[in-house]
Order: C-alpha cells, then sequence, then structure tokens
C-alpha cells in the first residue's frame, strides 16, 4: 500500500489530506472536509498537469521577451522537459496574444501560446 | 488642458475605471500613466491563475490586461503613456511631465487615484549585515526575469511569503535557479494556499515558518544568510542559527500603497491600510477625488480591483453628473480580529444597491463568524470555516437594511468565535 499527503488548494481551509493507494489502484482519501478535496487528490494521484508559462526572447520587436503558456495543461512531470525544449528559442515580432510559439511539445498535442502582444521595432 | 476625468494609473484599476466612467457616458477623460504601456503590474505576472471570476477562465497577467487595453481602445478612451504624475492641488488642477510634450497642466472636474502599490524595500526592514548587492524585492526579480530577459542570479533564498515570492520561487526552478528556501517570520503563509502548493510544494522548496533571516554575508556580491527560528515574540532564537550559502536574497515581505500624491493634495489615509479612507462611492475626504484599486487597500485577487474600480468609475460620473449628494455619513467600524473595512463610510442618502464591504481580518480563525451590527443590532452572521489574514474577504448590506434602521449611526464589524 502506498500513502500520500497532499494540501489541498480548493479553499483557504487547506485539508491535509492522506491518499491511501491500494495493490488494485483503489483510492482512499481521508481528510478532507468537502467533496473537493477528494476530487482533487484523486487528480493529483492519477493524472497531475499544470499549466505551464515562461518567456522567450522576441526578434526585432518592442520587448526583449513573449510571455507564453500551454495552450492545455501538461503532465506535471514534463514541465521541465518542456521549459529545455525550449530554452534558446527566439521568435519574430510581430507577435499577437494566442499566436502558436512552438507546436506540439514533446508530442503532446499541447501547444505553446503568446500571452502578449509584441510590436515589431 | 481641461477634462471631466482624469484617471490616474493604468493599471486594471485605472482602465475599469475608465471603461465604467464611458459607459456612463463621460466622454472628456484621459487616462494618465507613467510606463510605457497600459496593464500596470500584470504585464510582468505572467503566470496563470487571473480573472477566475470576472471571465471564468484561468488568464495570465498580460491577457487578463490585454482585453481591457481592447476595451479602451474599443470605446475611444484618450491616455497618455510615459506620463508621470507629479503633483495635484485641491482644485484638482494635475501636473504631470512626458518625455514628448515636457510638463503639462491638466484642470479636472474629478479624478480617480489609481496608482497602484509597491513593495516594501530593504529599508523598511533592519537586517544587520552587509549591503552588497543580490538583494532586491521579489517583484523587481519578476521585472528582470519576464520583461528584461535577465536573470538576478543563481542561489535563492527568499525572505517573506507573500504571492510574488512564491511566483518567483517557481520562476526562478524553471530559468534553472535553485531556490535554497522561503523564510517567513510569521507562524503561517500571507500567501495563497494555491501558490504555495503550485509554486513550492510541486518543486520542493522547504518553506520556513516563524524563521527569518538574522544576518547578510557577502562584501560586493551577496554570499549567504543566516537563518534562525524565532520564539512567540518573533525574537530569533541563537540555538537554530543556520547559514545558508546563496547569491540572490529576493525580499517579498508586503505591499504598500503609493500615496505619495494623495497625501500632497490632502487625501485622509487610513494608518491600518495605507490606502485613502472613503465612502461607499469610493469618494476621498477631497471632494471629486475617488480612490480605487491597489492604492486604496492591498488585493490579492485582480477580480476584486475589477469590480471595485467599476464602482469607482460609475460613481465619479455620478459625481459629475451632479447625483451625489453630501449627508451624514454612518461609520464602519472594524473590531474584534476585523483590521479594516473598504469603505470606511457609508452615505445613506445615495444607496441604490446591496453594498460590498471589504475587509481583512488580522489573525488565523478557525470555526468563526463575522457579525456585522447596525448600533446595537446584530443584522448579519456569516458563518466562515477560516478566516485568514492573506484572503480578502467581504460581505454585502442589503439595501434595505438602511431602510429598516433609519439613523444608524456606526456599523460594527467583528470575528466572533462560534
Ligand atoms: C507579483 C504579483 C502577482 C499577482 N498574482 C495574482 C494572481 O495570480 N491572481 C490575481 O487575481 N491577482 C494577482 N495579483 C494582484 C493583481 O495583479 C493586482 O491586485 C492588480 O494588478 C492591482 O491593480 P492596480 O491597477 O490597482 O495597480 P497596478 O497594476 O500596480 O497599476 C497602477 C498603475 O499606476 C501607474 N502609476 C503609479 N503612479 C503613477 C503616477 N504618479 N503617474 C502615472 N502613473 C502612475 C503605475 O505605473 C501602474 O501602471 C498579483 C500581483 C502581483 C504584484
Ligand atoms: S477539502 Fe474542501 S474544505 Fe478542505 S481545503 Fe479542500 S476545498 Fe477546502
Amino acid at each position: 500500500m502506498e500513502r500520500r499527503e497532499l494540501t489541498c488548494i480548493g479553499c483557504p481551509m487547506g485539508c491535509t489530506l492522506l491518499i491511501e493507494l491500494d495493490e488494485n489502484n483503489n483510492i482512499k482519501v481521508t481528510g478532507n472536509a468537502c467533496k473537493i478535496g477528494e476530487t482533487y487528490a484523486i487528480k493529483e494521484c492519477t493524472n497531475p498537469t499544470r499549466i505551464v508559462t515562461t518567456t522567450v526572447k522576441v526578434i526585432g520587436g518592442k520587448h526583449p521577451t513573449v510571455s507564453i503558456k500551454t495552450d492545455k495543461d501538461i503532465p506535471k512531470d514534463k514541465i521541465f522537459d518542456c521549459l529545455k525544449e525550449l530554452k534558446g528559442l527566439s521568435v519574430k515580432a510581430p507577435i499577437n496574444v494566442g499566436d502558436i510559439i512552438y507546436e506540439n511539445i514533446l508530442g503532446t498535442g499541447v501547444n505553446m501560446v503568446a500571452t502578449r502582444k509584441v510590436e515589431s521595432c | 488642458m481641461n477634462y471631466d476625468l482624469v484617471i490616474i494609473g493604468g493599471g486594471p484599476a485605472g482602465l475599469a475605471a475608465a471603461v465604467a466612467a464611458k459607459e456612463e457616458g463621460i466622454d472628456n477623460l484621459i487616462i494618465l500613466e507613467r510606463e510605457e504601456e497600459l496593464g500596470g503590474i500584470l504585464n510582468q505576472c505572467i503566470h496563470n491563475g487571473f480573472g477566475l471570476h470576472t471571465f471564468k477562465e484561468e488568464l495570465t497577467g498580460p491577457e487578463y490586461a490585454q482585453r481591457f487595453i481592447d476595451k479602451v481602445n474599443e470605446l475611444s478612451i484618450e491616455y497618455k503613456l510615459d506620463t508621470m504624475v507629479l503633483d495635484i492641488t485641491e482644485d484638482k488642477t494635475i501636473y504631470a511631465i512626458n518625455p514628448k510634450e515636457g510638463l503639462l497642466e491638466i484642470h479636472a472636474k474629478a479624478i480617480i487615484l489609481a496608482m497602484g502599490c509597491r513593495e516594501r524595500p530593504r529599508g523598511a526592514l533592519t537586517i544587520p549585515g552587509t549591503r552588497c548587492s543580490g538583494i532586491m524585492t521579489a517583484g523587481a526579480a519578476q521585472k528582470f526575469v519576464n520583461m528584461k530577459n535577465y536573470m538576478p542570479g543563481k542561489e535563492v533564498v527568499v525572505l517573506g511569503s507573500g504571492d510574488i515570492g512564491l511566483i518567483m520561487a517557481r520562476r526562478m526552478t524553471f530559468e534553472g535557479a535553485k531556490v535554497k528556501a522561503v523564510v517567513e517570520l510569521l507562524p503561517y503563509s500571507s500567501g495563497l494556499k494555491r501558490n504555495i502548493v503550485q509554486c513550492l510544494d510541486d518543486y520542493n522548496i522547504p518553506l520556513k515558518l516563524s524563521h527569518t533571516v538574522v544576518n547578510i554575508h557577502g562584501k560586493e556580491r551577496l554570499e549567504g544568510v543566516t537563518i534562525a527560528k524565532v520564539d512567540g515574540n518573533r525574537k530569533p532564537i541563537k540555538e537554530t542559527e543556520e547559514y545558508i550559502p546563496c547569491d540572490t536574497l529576493l525580499l517579498s515581505v508586503g505591499l504598500i500603497p503609493e500615496n505619495e500624491l494623495s497625501r500632497k493634495v490632502g487625501v485622509e489615509l487610513s494608518p491600518v491600510t495605507g490606502g485613502a479612507v472613503v465612502d461607499n462611492h469610493f469618494q476621498t475626504s477631497v471632494e471629486g477625488i475617488f480612490s480605487c484599486g491597489n492604492v486604496l487597500h492591498v488585493h490579492d485577487l485582480v477580480d476584486n480591483v475589477t469590480l471595485e474600480s467599476y464602482s469607482a468609475g460609475k460613481n465619479a460620473s455620478k459625481y459629475l453628473k451632479g447625483q451625489l449628494r453630501k449627508g451624514e455619513t454612518i461609520k464602519l467600524k472594524a473590531t474584534d480580529g476585523v483590521r479594516y473595512t473598504v469603505p470606511h463610510f457609508i452615505n445613506p442618502s445615495t444607496i441604490e444597491k446591496d453594498i460590498t464591504v471589504r475587509f481583512r481580518v488580522g489573525d488565523v480563525f478557525k470555526g468563526a463568524a463575522i457579525a456585522v451590527y447596525f448600533d446595537d443590532t446584530k443584522v448579519l452572521n456569516k458563518k466562515k470555516r477560516i478566516l485568514a489574514p492573506g484572503e480578502m474577504e467581504e460581505v454585502k448590506l442589503a439595501s434595505d437594511l438602511f431602510s429598516q434602521y433609519p439613523g444608524v449611526k456606526t456599523i460594527t464589524l467583528k470575528v466572533e468565535r462560534s
């Protein structure tokens, strides 16, 4: 049996969730004061995902950088591979909010999109 | 130059106030912003988590700002960038400066103060040790990394667990730095739970509660800090001292509303919030001058800034149309765990809608309730599983309460343990 402890982020209570995983992958959650905590715990233990935000360099723009994000959440254990993939990347201005900066990162089907406008200079 | 309404600051507060005023038919208005672009602090907050309430989706800071900038452009609201307001006089003359036009003298009939806040600098704290480089506020580091593409250091300690510090702990980790610890004086963090989990726990960054930095080492550049646990009186315990080598110390020890201009024009300020004392129309002690957003009181969620500022913009329009009557005001009193309220006064003569009272508590309370009294009569009891200083709270005062209790002198908000 596997045990894990998590802090629920559902509300400021921040319940400490105790998760027990048996051989058949049955999940038991305790410590949650409401249903949200249980749902959160199950997601975190089976398929934790995050939106990743970072910046990349801009060439010929009014700003030296453009902020970008994953357009959907990606598995948590892929965050650093994703950042590595983007390292050293630069894009040309002009850029608009929503422009795809990097397609299908790490084969996840997720795109990196711009979150701000950068005009050319 | 003459304008009906001048809005100082083009962050989310100024933008929402401008949109509201324009929608109410105020056409002769302008936003003055000292930076090169509109959007305020949101431009450097590239993480997601903005606008859950306003847009029902999670946006990044720049995306949230862009929605309002688009709206401002759509409504053809005039603005001047690179324009720093230097002074305001009581007759509502505004002196501002920009590189293109030089010194500007602008006459306004009403003014909305929306200058935001700034971070407490190190000088406001008293850490012994050398004054070497490598020490900066978390927000300054955020600007360097996200806007200037410049990494301030490789080995980082964060002092204070405010949201900016937490967000920057993750951001520096993403850029290859090693964040060794976040050190918090209080036994709880002032940051949002979500940020503690997703910025620290996710990357195994230790959060050291009831700890502080007691010494700073290094000659030209920071080489390390000594941290120590503190006792119940927040005094460092000598035996617990620990040296952490690092080249960067980020300070995230709180924000202060930027009210130099307000002070100059004689706006009464609250010693608790550092922001203006306002009535339910967000009007300050100087007639025709309004205040909203982080310059009024520090917000954690931009959605609340937007709502508040929208309301301030509407009220400024009412003032310009002569619809805000002066009258007797009811004082709002914050006590027993409630640190402050915004508004501080209610003018009952012009109440149309329910009044939202925003406030913060001074400690963590579990299983308590927020009680509202009209003089000695309890009119509201809102049970709360938890109340924490890091989360802004609100209660709504129904408009009929004021007809039910005419002549009420004081409205009191307090925390009651149930
Ligand atoms: C690092 C950080 C992370 C945050 N994270 C979140 C989050 O995840 N989710 C969320 O909902 N909220 C978050 N917030 C809160 C939210 O961003 C702020 O509450 C909001 O931006 C405040 O808006 P404002 O318009 O009052 O102030 P600001 O955005 O600071 O805007 C004030 C503007 O006024 C201008 N100004 C000031 N003085 C003058 C002058 N004299 N003349 C001309 N212009 C002037 C400034 O240049 C600035 O542009 C975060 C805030 C910070 C700092
Ligand atoms: S379990 Fe429910 S009450 Fe506890 S923190 Fe999560 S959302 Fe809040």
